[in-house]
């Protein structure tokens, strides 16, 4: 593999081989990698909206849910619902901002791997509406924590897993947070923590399934058994 | 589910499959006592680290995180228990910490199911003294069941540092569909503490205290307890997989958009001749 910078690529490139390189990309995930572009082009170029196979795959699950995520927050703080206190847009904008900074974070890292931009489908909601907003918030922030967390095991690169637990652990803040907006003291509840003391997880097709009603462009999974 | 038949697959494209099961063979033959021993729930669990066992590949350091996050479990809910037991929590807030007293009970429960169907042995409940005294029982935080504001802080602290503490672990159960997925399963409940405990202390007034982690460029540590600095050391980080963040927001959303791991030892050093007693 050739390590020098091409001058051409732009910055994006580079940001992304500093990340490869420092994710210690071994002879597994290069072996991966290859063996996908060799295979079938399931997610070259940035006009896929299928995830691809391996680590990149899941990378790009994470960058699917993470613009859904980011979408829906900058329309919340441009549009805030009747009634929103102080407090409520200090939180709702600090999570934006988050959300914002996960998308951009995968988008940079995914470079030319990355799936397509995608365009949100908000329809359903009714963002001057308290009740509509939490309610959608909710859904997206604990479907974003069952999602990281039953795709973990999936990931093959430990650095990529490391990146999925720190990410992970904040959308549990918010979610923890949401929840007891809408309801105090719902944190833990039973739709979502199971009687071990356990958070539900979803597999990558559940997910997906899901944020597609909210996605004009629907996501495919076609190596982890979902398809549009 | 049927255990033979999973085993009769596997011998057929791993002829020595008995081989590397006899260590566990009693635990096999006895697997339906095995089974009405242990929750029906822990059953895919016991057999994921006893595969893993067999094929000899990180078994020790399975349950050494399992044992190593059943320490941790044992002293937040000696936490919590105690708090309830000695009623430091306000009515309004009851609903709250009992949640998390349940949870971190489940969690001992689940730890101890987990490694004993898997054939390891859960380490007993270590020597806690909750003022972190080091068992003088007069530490730096012995008022907390007498002070509400300092028994959220403690708690603030002991739940963002166990959210670190699983973090750091999940490497080492990299790939492991049945043990890391619970393990990720209880980091994401820890960190669903850890947001409503700092949610209760922005409500009671500490209206710097966000549910996440907002460091600045120097500190991690977003308390303003200084005593817990080292608990929260590193979350000051701003560069994520190789590409620094700063570029694309301010300090406060790149530190709380990404939560920090510790180590093991890390944790350890963090309790250990406080929390945990050292003789």
């Amino acid at each position: 593999m050739k390590t020098e910078l091409n001058k051409t690529t732009g910055g994006a490139n580079m940001v992304r081989r500093s990340f490869l390189r420092y994710a210690g990309t071994g002879a597994a995930a290069v072996a991966i990698l290859g063996a996908a572009s060799c295979k079938k082009d399931y997610s070259k170029g940035s006009s896929s909206n299928d995830i691809g196979i391996g680590d990149m795959g899941v990378l790009n699950f994470a960058y699917a849910l993470e613009q859904l995520e980011a979408a829906f927050y900058l329309q919340v703080v441009a549009t805030p619902y009747s009634g929103i206190t102080t407090t409520e847009t200090a939180y709702l904008t600090d999570i934006k901002d988050h959300e914002v900074l996960h998308r951009d974070f995968f988008k940079t890292v995914l470079g030319t791997s990355a799936i397509q931009t995608l365009t949100p489908d908000f329809s359903k909601i009714n963002f001057s509406d308290r009740a509509s907003v939490l309610g959608a918030a909710k859904l997206f922030e604990d479907t974003g924590v069952r999602a990281y967390d039953g795709a973990g095991y999936l990931i093959e690169n430990v650095d990529y897993l490391a990146i999925a637990g720190k990410i992970v652990s904040v959308e549990a803040r918010h979610a923890a947070l949401i929840s007891n907006l809408l309801t105090p003291g719902s944190f833990v509840a039973s739709d979502q923590v199971d009687t071990n003391g356990l958070n539900y997880t979803n597999t990558i097709a559940e997910v997906l399934a899901a944020a597609n009603g909210f996605l004009k462009t629907k996501v495919t999974a076609s190596n982890f058994n979902y398809y549009a | 589910m049927n255990l033979f038949e999973i085993i009769d697959e596997i011998e057929k494209v791993d002829p020595e499959i008995h081989e590397r099961l006899n260590p566990r063979r009693d635990a096999i033959k006895n697997i339906t006592s095995f089974g009405s021993k242990v929750a029906v729930a822990a059953m895919p669990f016991a057999l994921g680290a006893l595969f893993k066992k067999a094929y000899g590949q990180t078994t020790t350091s399975v349950f050494d995180v399992l044992n190593f996050a059943l320490t941790l479990e044992y002293l937040e809910s000696e936490f919590y228990n105690v708090g309830t037991a000695k009623g430091v929590v306000p009515a309004a807030n009851s609903a709250y910490i009992a949640n998390i007293t349940r949870d971190e009970a489940n969690h001992v429960t689940f730890l101890k199911n987990v490694i004993i169907s898997s054939g390891g042995m859960p380490v007993s409940k270590p020597e806690i003294d909750l003022s972190g005294g080091n068992g003088s029982g007069t530490g730096p935080f012995a008022s907390a069941f007498t002070d509400y504001n300092l028994f959220l802080t403690v708690a603030q602290a002991f739940e963002d540092t166990g959210v670190r503490a699983y973090k750091g672990q999940a490497g080492y159960l990299k790939g492991n569909k049945t043990i890391l997925t619970a393990a990720l399963s209880i980091h994401a409940v820890e960190a669903r503490h850890a947001a409503a405990i700092r949610q209760l202390r922005h409500d009671r007034g500490a209206t710097a205290t966000m549910p996440w982690i907002v460091s600045t460029a120097s500190l991690g540590n977003d308390t303003t307890v200084a005593a817990v600095n080292a608990n929260y050391a590193g979350e000051e980080n701003t560069v994520q997989g190789g590409v620094d963040l700063k570029a694309l927001g301010s300090i406060g959303a790149v530190t709380a958009a990404f939560d920090e791991p510790l180590t093991k030892e890390q944790v350890l050093a963090l309790l250990s001749g406080s929390f945990l007693v050292k003789r």
